[in-house]
């Protein structure tokens, strides 16, 4: 089996670990390591039978985890007490994990993202770098793209915690086709009792298959797919098609939910995708092999135009490469 | 991966892929008496930037579960010290289970000495030359801190000797197995000696924290005390993993230096560095 599969019948049949072999198991947290699922995936298997040796790498990504979890939280509440009164709306994996969801069990979750209204995202900037957040990208033309064409501020990191922050204002960019409605997002958010607050269930969604099949090039996909299926299965799906047609992501939503079943079932494994376009996602998907190494090359770099295709029209994007490449060739 | 043996080294298991023949045929040699893990901590692998590159001028790329993005590769002659690189990588970037210390250790009677200082202080030198003096060695890279026991963990992988130290743990262990002399490193020329039987024996056994010394090598011999705040400020100097550990790493090193006093020696030669630390420890 190839690795990423047994990585997603792992997560979806802990189980079915009982009967893993030396090799499997090593191929499994191989991939499940590139894949950043490795504290998911030790989550869904710990307290299982499993020979002394996998208990270990199992203990320590549990560990890892949570503090990874507390070191988002605390990040949250820092940009809590910076914002101050400017509402805003916690993303991804630190909304799940502040809100203790079932999809950040064990997550990994790098930079905190949130969501801010467009009219108070100059104000959100100078409070924050007045809190100790400064510029990654000094390159002015990636400042300037940053501003013009996309959904959030050029990434902000904390001088003395190293840890950054994307502050959005939309989920997909600007330059893309599809407008999603980010004052909905806002409206329609949930409040948890320490007085931060994360998108409905619904909208997390939305923005789980915005980010997998309009914006980047499906590079940890199986990771945003984990977090479809448990959203679904912790909220269902009531109102879910007309949420993501008002966001103009019903398309995207639909294949997420057949990719998922086709993931993590609970349809049958492999083959019970539709049509040749969800079996070229599923190539694109699980093209790791048994050390975590991408595979798979044409294909991915494939959905890799694809994904700049998508970010912007055909004369920007010329101009876009044509920047980036002379700055890549240019001495100095 | 065309190569692939399988190590492990006190409690951490590895497995090393590689796309040429000589790095694994190396370290099957080297580590042939260590054991081998059912299932591998970490993931190590030596590749070809390019399909050509195998053949033509090879260069070594170091891969594996953890990497920093644009390591310089090493030529194919330096393969062996691109697999240590690439254990040590997985270790500073990767391990969770333990508190590491950059710091070389030894035991007697269940009773370790750590040993940390900058590069040249000479941590692995009087490392090996304690070992030849009977001391059981825990490792010239790496010491582990369990942050549940806070026992020290031996790290006993390949002694790396650099440049003047190879002519004196040549002339002090005689018997001991080396591996080829590295000319033209990053580090200049290097040597690795294999841990005597004992030290890969008993290297599943930890040993309690009696002692941290910071020696520095080519001063006049000199002893001072290290109070436990400032040995506590060194230490997560020494430390790859005390930030990512957070909680867990501050109580493991304030319980290790509240257990183990720490001395700073100065000493002018080898020969007077092991009489002080015999005398201290």
């Amino acid at each position: 089996m190839n690795p990423a599969w047994l990585l997603a019948r792992t997560l979806r049949d802990p189980a079915s670990a009982g009967k893993l072999g030396p090799g499997e198991w090593t191929a499994l947290f191989a991939v499940a390591r590139a894949e950043q699922m490795i504290g998911t995936l030790a989550m869904r298997i710990q307290g299982l039978p499993m020979p002394e040796d996998a208990r270990r790498v199992v203990r320590d990504a549990i560990a890892s985890a949570e503090q990874g979890r507390t070191a988002a939280l605390w990040e949250a509440e820092m940009a809590r007490r910076a914002l101050g009164d400017i509402p805003f709306v916690l993303l991804k994996g630190t909304a799940f994990a502040a809100a203790g969801l079932e999809a950040g069990r064990g997550r990994s979750i790098g930079d905190l993202d949130i969501l801010v209204a467009r009219d108070l995202i100059e104000e959100a900037e100078t409070r924050l770098l007045a809190a100790g957040w400064e510029w990654v990208k000094p390159d002015p033309y990636d400042d300037q793209y940053y501003r013009r064409w996309m959904h959030e501020l050029p990434p902000l990191i904390h001088r003395e915690r190293d840890r950054m922050i994307d502050v959005h204002h939309t989920i997909l960019p600007l330059t893309a086709r599809i407008t999603p409605d980010p004052r909905a997002i806002l409206d329609a958010a949930w409040p948890l009792a320490n007085g931060l607050r994360h998108p409905s269930p619904n909208d997390m969604l939305c923005h789980a298959a915005a980010h997998l099949f309009a914006d980047g090039d499906l590079a940890g996909g199986m990771r945003n797919l984990w977090d479809v299926r448990c959203l679904v299965e912790q909220f269902g799906t009531e109102g879910l098609e007309a949420r993501a047609e008002h966001h103009g992501l019903a398309g995207e939503m639909t294949r997420a939910i057949r990719l998922v079943q086709a993931l993590y079932g609970p349809e049958p494994l492999a083959g019970s995708a539709g049509g040749w376009g969800d079996r070229l996602y599923l190539r694109r998907l699980t093209a790791r092999d048994g050390w975590g190494r991408p595979t798979r090359k044409l294909t991915r770099l494939a959905f890799y135009i694809r994904s700049h295709w998508l970010r912007m029209p055909p004369a920007m994007l010329v101009r876009h490469l044509w920047t980036k490449w002379r700055k890549a060739h240019s001495p100095g | 991966m065309k190569h692939v043996t399988s190590l492990r080294i006190g409690p951490v298991g590895f497995r090393i892929g590689s796309a040429w023949r000589a790095p694994i045929d190396a370290l099957d040699d080297l580590y042939r008496d260590y054991p081998r893990p059912v299932i591998p901590d970490f993931n190590v692998h030596l590749f070809a930037a390019r399909p050509w590159r195998r053949y033509l001028r090879p260069s070594v790329h170091i891969g594996g579960d953890f990497v920093i993005p644009d390591a310089a590769p090493l030529p194919l002659a330096q393969a062996l010290l691109a697999a240590e690189m690439g254990m040590n990588l997985q270790m500073a970037l990767g391990q969770r289970g333990y508190l590491l210390l950059h710091a070389s250790g030894v035991e007697r009677d269940g009773r370790a000495v750590l040993m940390t200082g900058i590069s040249g202080a000479g941590k692995s030198t009087l490392a090996a030359l304690l070992m030849a003096r009977g001391w059981r060695f825990m490792g010239d890279e790496f010491i582990l801190i369990d942050p549940a026991t806070g026992m020290a963990h031996a790290f006993p992988r390949l002694i790396s000797l650099k440049n003047e130290a190879i002519p004196v743990v040549e002339a002090l262990l005689p018997h001991a197995r080396f591996g080829p002399r590295l000319t033209g490193t990053p580090k200049g020329t290097l040597r690795h000696v294999v841990p005597d039987a004992p030290a890969i024996a008993a290297m599943a056994e930890p040993a309690a924290p009696a002692l941290i010394l910071f020696p520095r090598f080519g001063f006049d011999p000199a002893e001072r005390p290290v109070p436990p705040s400032e040995a506590f400020v060194r230490l997560t100097q020494a430390s790859t993993n005390y930030v990512t550990l957070a909680e867990r790493g501050f109580e493991a090193l304030t319980d290790l230096v509240a257990r183990a006093p720490a001395i700073a020696i100065d000493y002018p030669d080898t020969a007077t560095g092991i009489e002080m630390v015999e005398r201290l420890a």
